[in-house]
């Protein structure tokens, strides 16, 4: 494959894009210039380490070290799901819950697509691992997030409605129903306008790499599908889990909508 | 044929309350605002954690799944609440007509858009709703809240009929002196958290 290595320079020429565009935000003061030059330094940061980590870990390739790096990516994704709630479950599931979700669809499809699809050895391959387990997370934590965001703060707009219902004898499931079907659907959205629009709109980043990188076209393609498909697997199973336990959680054993289990918005 | 009986209820700032109220009895609470007459009326249809218990003939709430004890002991909100866009959506089981025209709405209102009913016909609709789930018992916050005084009147006939027709215990909570005079055979004030027997000092 013919790849053209970046030097340095290269590298500090886009760098200066950065700084004009931190130029222009002081000069027009949009305000942003400091978030900017950090976020830009942050991921400069993360990206190297990242690459020094990925190095390592290709090398030896063993399965513990791949495990360790998936339970870190996990963790950090489970921890983003979280800040972005308004109103987030109190204790442990406030964590758990976005957690578990995306361990269950994540892990499940990127080791069915390595094992069944890709068919690499070892199966936990981490150039193939590790890429595919980053991409699926991703776009399961934005579904989670959105989802478990859209839940909570319906049922609390709704709450003199939910129990309303709940004084006409439905069950919490009936209750809860329209609320719940919507977090889905709102989860859902991204992963399916990114469907629509791929190879028209956007050329997908990943794609965009493998080609820049060498790979035919073709081949680039494929991948692509196969990874959009994955994507859109375990954004979809993560959703819904995330959202069902969810809107489980709401209730109690008595059934009572119990909105006192989330936490105040904005705190 | 129902008796509702509260045992050592608590919730939050209110109780311990012991309330019986009898088969085709109706027991009016009255209070000040913030005395905690709806945490009552909510506690017992189990909408909120609460200590002591209710029981319905002799059946304790604990012992039935939450759905079956909130349609036999049921609670009528004061701000009626819908989530569908046509009024029928919300009755599963179709209404009486009769009830309809006793409260002075036409047949034709199950076919309305709620966006264009006023609150008043709201009210009406949400306690026939309620009705048609044929409770043992009735818990009614404020249930004319919004009407004028004909529909009050209707309102106030409706309830005494379905009461003695089905033996139905009432506890009703109004602010209203006339009212409170025309329906119930025992009335309480709601008062520091402690139901106190007679009107209002």
């Amino acid at each position: 494959m013919n790849v053209i290595a970046l030097s340095p320079v290269d590298l500090t020429v886009s760098a200066l894009l950065i700084l004009v565009l931190a130029g222009l935000s002081r000069r027009l003061r949009l305000g942003v210039e400091r978030q900017l030059l950090f976020s830009a330094a942050r991921s400069t940061i993360q990206l190297l380490l990242i690459g020094l980590v990925l190095k390592v870990l290709f090398d030896n390739a063993h399965f513990v070290w791949v495990a360790l790096m998936a339970g870190v990516m996990i963790t950090v994704a489970g921890r983003e799901v979280m800040v972005r709630q308004k109103r987030r479950f109190l204790g442990w599931r406030g964590f758990g819950l976005g957690t578990l979700s995306m361990f269950v669809s994540s892990f499940t499809v990127t080791v069915m697509a390595l094992v069944l699809v890709i068919g690499t050895t070892p199966w936990y391959a981490p150039q193939y691992a590790i890429p595919l387990l980053g991409m699926i997370l991703g776009n399961t934590m934005n579904g989670i997030s959105l989802g478990l965001d859209r839940l909570t703060q319906d049922a609390a707009q709704k709450r003199q409605i939910l129990e309303t219902r709940l004084a006409l004898g439905q069950s919490w499931q009936r209750a809860i129903s329209d609320s719940r079907r919507e977090a889905i659907r709102v989860g859902l959205i991204p992963i399916i306008n990114a469907m629509s629009a791929a190879g028209i709109v956007s050329l997908p980043g990943m794609m965009t790499g493998q080609i820049l990188a060498g790979t035919p076209p073709v081949e680039a393609v494929k991948y692509q599908i196969l990874v959009m498909f994955l994507i859109a697997g375990g954004t979809g199973f993560g959703t819904m889990v995330a959202v069902s336990l969810a809107a489980r959680r709401l209730f109690d054993d008595r059934q009572r909508l119990r909105l006192d289990r989330l936490s105040l918005p904005g705190s | 044929m129902a008796t509702l009986r509260l045992r050592q209820l608590v919730t939050r700032h209110v109780g311990p309350i012991d309330l019986s109220v009898a088969a085709a009895e109706c027991v009016c609470i009255q209070g000040a605002s913030g005395s905690g007459k709806t945490l009552l009326l909510r506690a017992i249809a189990d909408l909120d954690p609460c200590q002591g218990e209710a029981s319905l003939d002799g059946v304790r709430c604990a012992s039935v799944s939450a759905p079956d004890w909130r349609r036999s002991v049921a609670l009528v909100v004061a701000e009626s609440q819908w989530w569908s866009e046509r009024v029928r959506e919300h009755f599963d089981h179709g209404v009486d007509p009769v009830w309809l025209e006793q409260l002075g709405l036409p047949a034709a209102a199950m076919d309305w858009d709620l966006a264009r009913c006023s609150t008043g016909e709201r009210q009406r609709l949400a306690l026939l709703r309620t009705l048609m789930l044929r409770p043992a018992a009735l818990l009614l916050d404020e249930p004319t809240g919004n009407l004028d005084p004909d529909s009050t009147r209707r309102v106030e006939v409706l309830l005494d009929d379905y009461r003695r027709q089905q033996q139905a215990a009432l506890l009703w909570v109004s602010h209203d002196a006339g009212q409170i005079e025309r329906v119930a055979q025992r009335r309480f004030v709601l008062r520091n958290g402690r139901l106190e027997e007679g009107g209002p000092a």
